[in-house]
């Protein structure tokens, strides 16, 4: 598979990174060199191999359902969360109008 | 007097402690090698003499009041530009998070702290730790203070924890934080001259270190030899419930238990790691790696891991696979950088910033990731990588059925020159094929100096170990590290 300018120019609007022409004339041959060089992984058998999903065996712990059990990841850090925001107001993440 | 810069982490914590000089002497010495070695290296993005002396006063007065000085009393470290910490920029060398200070503490650097570190500053990487070079961060290359011998040549620190590499080799701090993805503290440490230890995925907890492929980040030590990695990988350590992949398990006394002494013990040599067309003084280095194990009582065994080859495609599916999904929260809204055209919307915004904010390194690399998560090629990609993953694992663990350790090269080639393999993104990634597998089976790996180039550069072997058994990998690379007696150092040019 290989991809042209305009499956790139598709893929960086789904990545929400804006590319100019020139950069898309650029990206098509480098991302195709790549996506040739890992479609070799299609040579692997893999028919009966399940895909990995943990790469040490762990298990999911649950916590206990106490608000605030721990200080540092609880609510009430309003302030600490807004204060590397662009555009805090309010006590609220500021963003261009959304709703005409 | 003795120069303090040339000692590492076990004798400045000794000596403090003896009292032979006070941590504020020692912090002093290399905030001034830090200060003085910034221009030409430019190691640091942000440097934090401040911090690096209240820790060592803190460290001289409990010394005073009899108190314990903990693991790494006295010790100043560099810290990787990965970890957040609290109110100092944390930019993972990008433009995007410039001026981002958190307003927390990764656990690692915290875990640091209260074993009596104090942080020197924050050391350049590549951005987002993509990059085996240290060219792709936003704050400018790193430059290596090694040289070939008459060449004034700059060579790459190696990635993308080069800020960290070359900091500890020019004697700009005893040790330093990295974190590894795919071979990021071993290929710099080989490039360097210095010594580096990937842990088992799930020691050190990855909660406040900057996300690149979660499944893959692992944060470890950079240091002069082994026994300065092990006592600061104990620092390091242990289970947090902040990080829902953490190993709940305790830390051992890895220092305490070091031992050279390999006897009863089996390493195994991975044929397919034998390459075609390889560096003839890379071979060479590996065979002598092999006689010094045997010679410090080892059986030497062949064995085989057959997916070796696919393991660098496998990596460069799933790395930025996860990488796409983990740099979607950089959106101009909660913190970093904003990008707002004029009458521009909410998408507009999203797509400007994070076209000005992010490399092209990291923009490829989301670009990849996007389209192998995306509707119609998952199947074919990212199953199909993850499907191989689970291959080259179980590779290791039948090899493992046969030995305790692996001994490999942990790089191809020598430390290459800056802009020798930016133009091309495939010859930058082969840069990481002996150290990719361990990364993506999550097994714990170190590079140890063993050797110079014929150009006078360090080459460095790799130890991979079984899951959760850093002591085998620690004491095979101190067998190898007593024989190699490795004692070079770059020629102090800056």
């Amino acid at each position: 598979m290989s991809v042209d300018t305009a499956t790139v120019a598709k893929i960086a609007s789904l990545a929400r990174i804006k590319v100019t022409e020139g950069e898309l004339e650029a990206m098509v041959p480098e991302l195709n060199g790549i996506l040739n060089w890992v479609e070799q992984l299609g040579e692997v058998d893999t028919s009966n191999v399940e895909p990995m999903t943990a790469v040490i065996p762990n298990t999911l712990r649950l916590r206990e359902d106490v608000v605030d059990a721990d200080p540092l990841t609880g609510g009430g850090k309003r302030e600490e969360v807004l204060a590397n925001a662009p555009v805090a107001e309010h006590g609220f993440f500021g963003v261009p109008k959304v709703i005409e | 007097m003795t120069d303090l810069t040339e000692l590492g982490v076990a004798q400045i914590r000794d000596g403090v402690k003896a009292g032979d000089f006070t941590a504020v002497e020692v912090a002093e010495a290399f905030n001034a090698n830090v200060a003085a070695a910034q221009e030409a290296l430019n190691a640091f993005i942000v440097a934090t003499p401040e911090k690096a002396l209240e820790a060592a006063q803190a460290t001289d007065a409990k010394r005073a009041k009899g108190e314990d000085l903990g693991k790494m009393g006295g010790v100043p470290i560099g810290m990787k530009d990965l970890f957040a910490t609290f109110d100092v920029q944390t930019t993972a060398a990008s433009h995007i998070l410039e001026g981002f200070k958190p307003q927390y503490e990764s656990t690692v650097s915290q875990n640091l702290w209260n074993a009596g570190a104090g942080m020197l500053g924050k050391l350049n990487l590549d951005q987002f730790a993509m990059g085996s070079s240290n060219e792709t961060s936003y704050f400018g290359n790193v430059i290596s203070p090694w040289r070939k011998q008459g060449s004034n040549a700059q060579l790459a620190p190696g990635g993308s924890s080069g800020g960290s590499s070359a900091a500890v080799a020019a004697r700009l701090a005893p040790a330093a934080t990295g974190t590894d993805t795919g071979g990021s503290i071993r290929q710099p440490a080989a490039f360097t001259g210095t010594t580096g230890i990937k842990p088992t995925y799930g020691r050190c907890s990855r909660w406040g270190v900057v996300a690149f492929a979660s499944s893959l980040d692992q944060a470890g030590p950079m240091a002069k030899d082994t026994r300065d990695c092990a006592i600061m990988l104990e620092a390091m350590a242990g289970f947090d419930p902040k990080d829902a992949t953490s190993l709940d398990l305790p830390v051992p006394n890895w220092e305490e238990l070091l031992s050279a002494d390999l006897s009863g013990k089996t390493v195994g040599i991975p044929r397919e790691y034998r390459m075609d067309g390889m560096d003839a003084e890379i071979v060479a280095l590996w065979d002598q790696g092999v006689a010094w194990l045997k010679d410090a009582g080892a059986k030497v065994i062949d064995i085989s891991l057959p997916h070796t080859k696919y393991a660098l495609p496998t990596y460069y599916i799933i790395a930025p696979a996860e990488a796409s999904s983990n740099l979607a929260r950089y959106d101009g809204v909660r913190y970093g950088l904003r990008d707002l055209p004029e009458g521009a919307n909410l998408q507009d915004m999203y797509a400007a910033t994070r076209a000005a904010g992010f490399g092209e390194e990291v923009k490829r690399r989301i670009l990849i990731g996007t389209y192998v998560l995306s509707a119609g090629f998952y199947d074919a990609y990212y199953t199909q990588a993850q499907k191989v993953r689970t291959l080259i694992s179980q590779d290791f663990q039948k090899a493992f059925e046969e030995c305790d350790v692996i001994l490999a090269p942990t790089t191809p080639t020598p430390a290459f020159a800056l802009g020798e393999n930016v133009d091309d993104p495939l010859s930058m990634y082969l840069n990481d094929v002996f150290s990719v597998p361990a990364s993506l089976a999550g097994l714990p790996a170190m590079s140890v100096p063993a050797g110079l180039s014929k150009d006078g550069l360090p080459l460095g072997l790799q130890i991979i170990g079984k899951s959760f058994d850093e002591q085998g990998v620690l004491n095979a690379g101190l067998a190898l590290e007593a024989r190699a007696q490795f004692t070079a150092k770059p020629e102090k040019w800056w």
